[in-house]
């Protein structure tokens, strides 16, 4: 979702990490070690992390929230491939919520996002498979009375030359007995069995077959369904409630008002649904928004042309004006909504006292002491069972933590103890707010007689994500970089550079949303410099790499592959348009290249060519999927999507008949190459997204001429 | 009181006739594999047959389909749903997972009627089946993979 950390040195990434793993090992295993030996049936567990069973099962707890973008695959790669488990035998489990154990390391505190999984794990899920299999060793070595040297470990067997073997579910009652090592080595990567190579996602079958159990799919005895109606607009207020009717309905057993609007409880969600539908509610719009989103796109624009905080200023602020020819564009981003497939959901307990709550809380350090404060509550009485989640795309990632919030006020507005869980219906979603925010770039540039760029200005404005949330202290001097990180920092020599933001505010609430301020920078900076290129009489490729600073080196090797793999110079069909696009984010590297053809004025994608540098290719099926599934998610908002607040305020979309999703026959055939490289992993659920639209939009130029300045592309023929 | 088949077994559902069908198998019955994404026929997710054919159970009042069969993804059975399952699993198509019921119910429902589909039959049967996380290159892949498998 965002930067919320400096940058680390490697160095200090990796001694934090092993820090860190040698204190969450010694005290668990140990407790655990004695538990297990003594019963001889609870599994050995030589850390927070790993599980071995009698059944030779290994269960690794994964700290952060499946989503869709693979962590429990990935993170379970890494403990198997230091552990030399068989890929058979690894399960993988969410971790509950404990800032102690499981912390993301890049963030100090339990959460996942800016596509940090694979990052911040990959040394420490290493580290614990390691320990588990040194104990492994040291078991079979005590048992067999050999020495630990001579015993080998390969696809879930410990054996010893002398034909002794076992698997690892015999041998853990007594390795539970073993001391923990406090830094066991690690694989040389030339020596990776699994990592590198593709296996089977641990939780295909389950979501192929319905058995996947999500948020919504918890039932609990005595549980009451509760849907909230919440404000028409954004900022408006609840003047009074009428729930006579509703209280008629066969089903609704209470209403309550809470913070965030009206909560119906009833004993199932129709009933839960009808009896809101039956609410007669006033609302207060005094302090509401009440400009309609064009007004606000305006008002961006005007802000934007009135500068802002500096971001970035380098070289000669007159270059632009003395340049042979000045370009100059403004690019407009409409609201958006995540739209993931399971609306917000959540189940919460409470019971004397204490409370224990069932939901993909993607940021457990946040939600639990929010759910406690509203419950009066200590954090250590709340607990967060972490599940699957239906999709999040940033949108469960919330520093408010507003539906933690929610729902524990609709615990404490029952006023007894009891099971509730929290449905928000497709329009809840869509209409109420934690939007990508709406923004407007202004860019110039300018170039000289020979072609060259000069300078190049960016001015940004949009709403701050972070100002009024918990993250607020991450902010330095009043800068919120996931406003306009991606337009400062170019790859590109672009002569003198001038990059401002100005922070405009509004009452509708807005979010990270999949790649953040990558969204619109990657849009407007690829758009404008494939432009800038066109102006200058250059081919879109090589511009960009006789452009290229010297230290980009990896953005030039992706840029390179990508050309080659799609044959730039050479594929030119009939009727097609091609565009390319190159994106930085979240320590990943991506270009693009994409075909098009126009069908009625509007474009349809038949491919797309996607090269991407993520460090140590983990599992490359998994980053194939991210890529895939990023391409399709861009295009798709490209296309179709803006959130937009009508004359007075209230949002005009309501469900995916007026926020359309990209459907099958609209999917491009997709082809992924994977740089090899042994730098440290990073992400891939986000960079696969902000290529996407630039190198449509300049795929369309190429074919029709047409700029497009403004999203989405649907807009075109509104 | 409104009685159904639902995966070959007999129901009485003391309800709202107005309730839909999704609410009725989730809440009262407890077959979760049938999914809500929007309530309104527009993704799918919710995908059951109905006498043997791919229904919304988002939009189906139950009182509008007394003494009717229901399948879920639970009761499913036969070649089809196998060879699709297993092609969903060997290629890895779910990400979230959540639409991938409705998506396993659809494609199934196609192979039923089309043992050999084309592109264009796929977009023509899966059309109303959104993937928020856009597994559909894998989806497209699965289905002609299950093909083939069904051809033996
Ligand atoms: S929930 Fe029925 S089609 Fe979306
Ligand atoms: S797998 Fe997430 S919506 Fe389809």
């Amino acid at each position: 979702m965002t930067h919320v950390s400096p940058q680390l040195s490697r160095r200090g990434f990796l001694a934090g990490t092993a820090g860190f793993t040698l204190a969450l090992t010694l005290p668990l295993g140990g407790a655990r070690a004695q538990s297990a030996a003594a019963s001889g049936s609870a599994p050995f567990a030589p850390n927070a992390f790993v599980r071995i069973a009698s059944d030779d099962t290994v269960t690794v707890m994964i700290k952060h929230l499946e989503m869709g973008q693979g962590p429990y695959t990935g993170l379970a790669t890494l403990v198997a491939e230091e552990l030399d488990a068989d890929w058979s035998q690894m399960r993988a489990e969410g971790a509950p919520g404990n800032d102690a154990l499981y912390a993301n390391l890049l963030f100090g505190a339990q959460g996942t996002g800016g596509s940090t999984a694979m990052a911040n794990s990959y040394m420490q899920m290493r580290k614990a498979g390691a320990a588990a299999r040194a104990m492994l060793v040291e078991a079979a070595a005590a048992e067999w009375g050999v020495p630990a040297e001579e015993i080998t470990v390969s696809a879930g067997k410990v054996a010893h030359p002398s034909g002794k073997s076992s698997g690892f579910g015999a041998l853990a009652a007594t390795a539970a007995g073993m001391a923990v090592p406090e830094d066991p080595p690690v694989k040389d990567p030339k020596d990776f069995v699994l990592i590198g190579t593709d296996r089977p996602k641990l939780d295909s079958v389950a979501k192929a077959n319905g058995t996947a159990g999500f948020t919504m799919d918890v039932y609990r005895e005595g549980m009451l369904t509760v849907v909230v109606a919440r404000a028409p607009k954004f900022g408006a207020k609840l003047r009074s409630v009428d729930d006579a009717a509703a209280l008629q309905v066969k089903g609704v057993e209470m209403v309550r008002e809470i913070s965030s609007g009206v909560a119906v409880y009833a004993t199932g969600t129709f009933a839960a649904l009808k009896g809101r539908d039956a609410l007669v509610l006033e609302w207060d719009e005094s302090g509401a928004e009440t400009r309609s989103s064009a007004q606000m796109l305006q008002d961006l624009s005007d802000a934007a042309k009135a500068g802002g905080a500096m971001v970035e200023e380098a070289g000669d602020a007159g270059a632009i004006d003395g340049a042979a020819e000045v370009l100059e564009a403004e690019f407009r981003f409409p609201y958006l909504a995540h739209a993931p497939m399971e609306p917000l959901d959540a189940v919460i307990e409470t019971k004397e006292g204490k409370a224990e709550m069932w939901f993909g809380s993607q940021f457990p350090s946040f939600d639990k002491p929010t759910a406690a404060g509203v419950l009066g509550m200590k954090p250590e009485d709340v607990q967060i069972n972490v599940l699957l989640a239906g999709g999040s795309f940033g949108r469960r990632a919330q520093g408010s933590a507003h539906l933690a919030k929610e729902v524990a006020e609709v615990a404490k507005a029952a006023g007894r103890d009891g099971v509730f869980k929290l449905v928000w219906t497709r329009e809840d979603d869509l209409q109420g707010g934690y939007y990508r925010p709406a923004t407007v770039h202004r860019l110039r540039a300018g170039i000289d007689a020979e072609g060259r760029i000069v300078g190049w200005e960016n001015a940004v404005a949009n709403q701050s994500i972070m100002a009024g949330t918990p993250m607020e202290g991450m902010m330095q001097n009043g800068l919120d970089p996931t406003s306009y990180e991606g337009s400062n920092d170019l790859p590109y020599d672009v002569g003198a550079r001038r990059i401002t933001w100005a922070r405009v505010d509004s009452p509708v609430p807005v979010l990270w949303w999949r790649s953040v301020g990558h969204t619109h920078t990657a849009y407007a900076v690829e758009v404008f410099l494939d432009e800038v290129l066109e102006k200058a009489g250059k081919d879109p490729v090589q511009g960009r790499l006789d452009l290229m600073l010297p230290e980009a080196t990896r953005q030039r090797a992706v840029l390179e592959k990508v050309a080659e793999i799609a044959n730039w110079s050479g594929r030119r069909a009939e009727g097609k348009g091609y565009g390319v696009a190159l994106a930085k984010s979240f320590g990943t590297y991506v270009a693009q290249i994409l075909e098009v053809e126009d069908r009625n004025g509007f474009p349809h994608v038949t491919q797309v060519w996607c090269a991407v540098d993520c460090g140590v290719a983990v599992n490359p099926n998994v980053i194939r999927a991210q890529m895939e599934g990023g391409i399709g998610y861009a295009l798709g908002t490209a296309l179709f999507n803006e959130i937009t607040l009508g004359e007075g305020g209230g949002v005009e979309q309501h469900n995916f008949d007026g926020y359309r999703m990209l459907r099958i026959s609209e999917m491009p055939k997709v082809e992924v190459a994977i740089l090899q490289s042994g730098e440290d992993p990073t992400g891939v659920g986000e960079p696969g997204v902000p290529p996407l639209a630039p190198a449509l939009a300049n795929a369309w130029r190429a074919l029709t001429g047409q700029t497009v300045h403004q999203l989405p592309f649907s807009t075109l023929t509104a | 009181m409104i009685k159904l088949g639902v995966n070959g077994k007999e129901v009485t559902l003391d309800l709202d006739p107005e309730t839909p069908l999704l609410w009725a198998l989730r809440d009262e019955l407890r077959l979760t594999g049938t999914k809500f994404g929007c309530g309104v026929a527009q993704c799918g997710a919710c995908t059951v047959m109905l006498d043997g054919m791919p229904r919304r159970s988002c939009v189906t009042p139950i009182g509008s389909i007394d003494g009717s069969e229901v399948t879920t993804i639970e009761g499913m059975e036969g070649p089809e749903i196998e060879a699709v399952q297993a092609a969903w699993a060997a290629l890895d198509v779910p990400q979230c997972g959540w639409c991938q019921s409705g998506q396993v119910m659809s494609a199934t429902a196609l192979l039923q009627l089309v043992s050999n589909p084309t592109d264009e039959d796929i977009d023509n049967a899966m059309n109303g089946n959104v993937c928020r996380c856009a597994t559909y290159v894998r989806i497209r892949q699965a289905i002609h993979d299950a093909a083939k498998t069904l051809e033996g």
